[in-house]
């Protein structure tokens, strides 16, 4: 099989890229790539759309942070501000209150999964947990979806920084986050070897593999191989200079934050600019059932307020803001009671998401919560309901249906309903 | 398609060896309890109308039951020295070997020890420097505990009631504390509550300790009156003289004056969702009570505990559905560690059968574990055919067990079995390799950000994993061909450089090279001008990257 072993490294290169691919749609469109789609590279760019995810790991209070309630008993210390879109929130934001014009807040979410693991998964896939099959979360189905916008791209089509994000279900390994640190450093990239030896290697190891996955014909051998193919592209691409967030002018980084979540998400701005569909950026320690407020005034909203105001701002500015969806949330929200150790515990009944970007309208304030924030008194909604408003958002068509591993159809995003107050 | 044909034979000479299987079965060496397992299992069949695959070849099974028994792939002596058996209950012989020869005691306890440690504190408990836990102490309890073959309910009971020191060589070290030591000061000791039913009983109650569990009998009551054998508990810090840096700490019981600060009545209060408060006192799953004193004189709440999950038929059936799930790659229940009952088995009766048989034989982990290992299901090849296509876990059906599942070896799995086939970890002392070998496996951990600990790894498969096994240090040390390493080593035997791909094959794969893959390795030797030691080295290291390699099969 192998006849070009004095071959120059980019022609064995794609040689190789179809051989560990097989049939993927990503490795068809790479290997077509000539000097017509390249010409054809800018107009793509200007039509592709990404998302960046925003996950508060823990479960934040929304109560103290997009939906106020001030006065009543339950309401916490913090006092609401104006912004420049139609609605308030907590004092303690004051620079995301400057971009509130471009971010929306659903103030009626009402779910049931009061569990982390549980509302971690029904977040971020729009199913609740079924022991009989893995749905892919909001990375996956939107990498997905969006992939046939970008020929060009040789890096991992979802990312998550900082933290664990979620699988990709019965889309397969392939379309699984690839998790990186926020500093964007990726470990092991390099294998300092001659290009020619290291084609050779990928050769003798094509035959194992090829060979392994014809005798067992299970899906784990076959799903090693895509993500073999995935991992020899990243590490001979030039756009993995993205990930070098340590390239950013000073002045930049200052404006996000020096911290973790601050570079996470100039991480995000860069990755997107470079064409990566959907990245994750992980904020973790919402989990406060002890001292919430004084952590909130002192650590996490101010922390969240300048990572998250410098994000869509730098956005906008670039214009990559009409293109691209960020989401905000967490796997619930927290009880409006402020138990004794002056925390709050798990509440999914009502709570609130924030998103904005791409076609979603921003300064708007979506559904209301009683007067102690403890239920919803407008149309409630879902996990699917945001998802397949995310979709619309980003111009993906929600009837689309998946056929999971086992035959079952499965419609995109659960199936939920648009909101109609977000898009247009 | 030429490696395809090369196969077929293969596997029909497979096909044909079936009817031995069973006269083995019925042979007295091996126990009444793996013809159970088989025919319920085969009934399993029938009733679905599937043909099972044919048994796996020798050389594949003893790779298989290196790894799942003591942690580590076979070197090329220990395969070729059963291979050479004769004898027909050969693999009843080597489990044995393995489970009860002195020269494996160390890597069977070391190895269920390590796998044991992630579950009861998890991949990172004790690495963050706030941490209670000592890592070496839970690793030194449970490595003690597996080398003396210590009956499954002892260990349970132990881990539940234990108090004393984390910190081997402090006053009153007992390891067994670290299972609970971080788990009992926040929040009124939820997660000891959480991890104890989840772990050992199979009942996942997280959800009830703030309401009413949608689909599970487990009512927000229950999680209360579990939680309430926990709360005598306390766990102290002890600072290293004058400084504010924790030593280790010390799980001490004391007595619990309860929520309305009468001992005697030593109660707890919990919320309901409207807002309502109520009333918990220490009451067992099953409705059973214990006395409401808080004083430790008149009753330790915990031994209580311990007394009554001993009696409970859910910690046999936790126990034999996790250890059939390590073993076959999927257990009775998906999650495993859910036993229902709104949770369906796969199997009911082969699960209530198995759990009432390890009762029987005293919690007897190691006659369990020679019961599923020789079982007809782990000794089935790991093929997928046309007569058994509905048999697939991967995309969400139940297990039917008729062929064995494809799996990701773990990251320790991985580890051990390179450092033990090639050398591969830098010399030094017992405790310096394993410092290295946690802080190689800790690149793997990411954590969820909530306050129960949740964490996930990315050595599942995914493209930092890869990139670990292209280019990661481990790798570089697998493959390097400096003096005395393993590719110098093996240039030094055998009679070619085809009896050492051979060989190469046979360390990683447990097989020889197919025709192809002897052909790669001639090109390999031309593109290297006829540096073997080079040519070696690129085939190891494709080896080591392939699915083959990384799969249990």
């Amino acid at each position: 099989m192998i006849n070009n072993w004095q071959t120059p490294s980019g022609m064995s290169r794609r040689h190789f890229m179809q051989h560990l691919a097989g049939s993927s749609a990503v490795a068809t469109a790479s290997m077509t790539m000539g000097g017509a789609i390249q010409a054809n590279a800018d107009e793509m760019r200007k039509k592709r759309k990404s998302a960046i995810l925003l996950w508060m790991g823990g479960g934040p209070a929304t109560i103290d942070i997009w939906d106020l309630k001030p006065g009543a008993p339950t309401g916490g210390p913090f006092k609401p501000i104006s912004t420049t879109g139609d609605l308030q929130i907590c004092e303690h934001m004051p620079m995301v209150a400057q971009q509130m014009e471009h971010l929306s807040v659903v103030r009626s979410m009402s779910t049931r999964e009061a569990d982390h693991n549980r509302g971690r998964y029904y977040m971020h896939t729009g199913y609740v947990p079924n022991p009989n099959i893995e749905h892919p979360s909001y990375g996956s189905v939107i990498a997905h979806e969006v992939m046939n916008q970008r020929p060009e791209l040789e890096i991992p089509p979802f990312v998550s920084v900082g933290g664990a994000s979620a699988g990709p279900g019965f889309l397969g390994m392939a379309w699984s986050p690839f998790s990186v640190t926020s500093n964007g450093q990726i470990r092991n990239l390099k294998m300092n070897l001659e290009d020619n030896r290291l084609l050779q290697r990928m050769a003798a190891l094509d035959t194992i593999e090829t060979g392994f996955s014809q005798r067992t014909r299970d899906l784990p051998a076959s799903e090693h191989a895509k993500v073999l193919k995935k991992t020899f592209d990243l590490m001979t691409s030039d756009q993995m200079d993205a990930f070098r967030v340590e390239k950013e002018p000073e002045e930049v980084k200052e404006r996000y934050g020096t911290d973790r979540f601050g570079q996470g998400c100039l991480l995000a701005r860069r990755l997107v600019e470079a064409g990566v569909p959907f990245v994750e950026v992980d904020l973790g320690g919402w989990d406060n059932h002890n001292g919430i407020h004084t952590l909130f005034k002192d650590t996490k909203l101010p922390q969240l307020d300048r990572a998250m105001s410098a994000l869509v701002e730098d956005l906008n500015q670039r214009e990559l803001l009409k293109d691209t969806v960020v989401i905000w949330m967490g796997e619930f929200g927290r009880t409006p009671r402020i138990n004794q150790n002056a925390g709050r515990d798990h509440f999914a009944r009502a709570w609130s998401c924030v998103v904005g970007g791409g076609d979603i309208k921003g300064g708007v304030a979506v559904g209301e919560t009683s007067t102690d924030g403890s239920a919803v008194e407008s149309e409630p909604f879902s996990s699917e309901d945001l998802m397949t408003t995310v979709c619309k958002g980003l111009g993906i068509s929600t009837e689309k249906t998946f056929t999971s591993k086992n035959g079952r159809p499965m419609k995109i995003a659960g199936g939920g309903k648009i909101i109609n107050e977000l898009v247009g | 398609m030429k490696r395809y044909s090369l196969l077929l034979p293969v596997l029909l000479i497979l096909g044909s060896l079936l009817p031995l299987q069973a006269s083995r079965a019925a042979d007295a060496a091996v126990p009444t309890q793996v013809n159970m397992i088989n025919e319920i299992i085969e009934q399993g069949w029938r009733d679905f109308e599937i043909r099972p695959a044919p048994e796996v070849d020798d050389s594949t099974w003893c790779r298989r039951v290196f790894l799942d028994v003591i942690g580590r792939v076979p070197t090329n002596k220990e395969l070729q020295d059963f291979l050479d058996v004769k004898d027909k209950d050969k693999r009843a012989n080597l489990v044995d070997q393995l489970l009860h020869d002195d020269q494996y005691t160390e890597e069977y306890a070391s190895h269920w020890s390590t796998v044991w440690t992630n579950m009861l504190i998890g991949q990172s408990g004790g690495n963050d420097r706030r941490s209670m836990i000592s890592r070496v102490g839970m690793q030194k309890y449970l490595r003690d505990s597996f080398a003396r073959n210590k009956p499954y309910n002892s260990m349970v009971y132990e881990l539940v009631t234990a108090s004393g020191s984390t910190k081997p060589g402090t006053e009153n070290f007992n390891g067994a504390v670290n299972y609970l030591i971080d788990k009992v000061n926040e929040e009124k000791g939820v997660l000891a509550t959480s991890s104890t039913s989840r772990l050992f009983l199979g009942q996942q109650v997280q959800c009830t300790q703030c309401h009413n569990h949608p689909f599970n009998q487990w009512k927000q009551q229950m999680f209360w009156e579990f939680n309430s054998f926990f709360r005598q508990s306390r766990s102290l810090r002890r600072f290293v003289d004058g400084t504010r840096d924790i030593d280790h700490a010390e799980l001490i019981d004391q007595d619990f004056a309860g929520e309305a600060s009468d001992p005697s009545d030593a109660l707890v209060f919990y919320e309901l969702r409207n807002g309502l408060t109520r009333v918990a006192y220490p009451v067992f799953t099953d409705g059973k009570p214990i006395e409401v004193s808080g004083y430790v004189s008149d009753v330790n709440r915990r031994e209580e505990l311990g007394r009554m999950m001993l009696e409970s038929e859910n910690l046999d059936k936790m126990a034999v559905n996790r250890m059939w799930s390590m073993f076959l790659g999927f257990g009775f229940t998906k999650p495993v560690d859910d036993l229902g009952p709104h949770n369906p088995a796969s199997h009911p009766e082969l699960l209530s059968k198995l759990a009432a048989e390890f009762r029987k034989s005293s919690y007897d982990l190691k006659q369990l574990i020679t019961w599923i290992t020789l079982s007809r299901s782990y000794n089935l090849a790991p093929v997928l055919g046309s007569n058994n296509e509905i048999d697939d876990p991967s995309i969400g059906e139940m297990p039917k067990f008729s062929r064995f599942y494809l799996r990701q070896m773990s990251a320790e799995q991985l580890y051990q079995s390179l450092v033990i086939v090639t050398d591969a970890s830098s010399q030094g002392s017992y405790e310096e390799q394993e410092r290295e070998r946690n802080r190689w496996l800790q690149q793997f951990v990411v954590a969820f950000g909530t306050d129960e600990g949740d964490e996930a790894t990315t050595f599942n498969g995914s493209i930092p994993q890869a990139l670990m096994l292209f280019n990661g240090d481990l790798t570089k040390k697998a493959i390097s061909t400096a003096n005395g390493g393993f590719i110098d080593r093996l240039t030094k035997t055998g009679k070619s450089p085809r009896d050492r791909v051979n060989d190469l094959f046979i360390t990683g794969l447990a097989r020889r090279p197919s025709k192809n893959e002897m052909t790669i390795a001639n090109k390999l030797l031309f593109a290297r001008k006829g540096n073997e030691k080079e040519m070696l080295q690129d085939m190891w290291w494709a080896i080591l990257n392939s699915n083959e390699f990384i799969m249990q099969h």
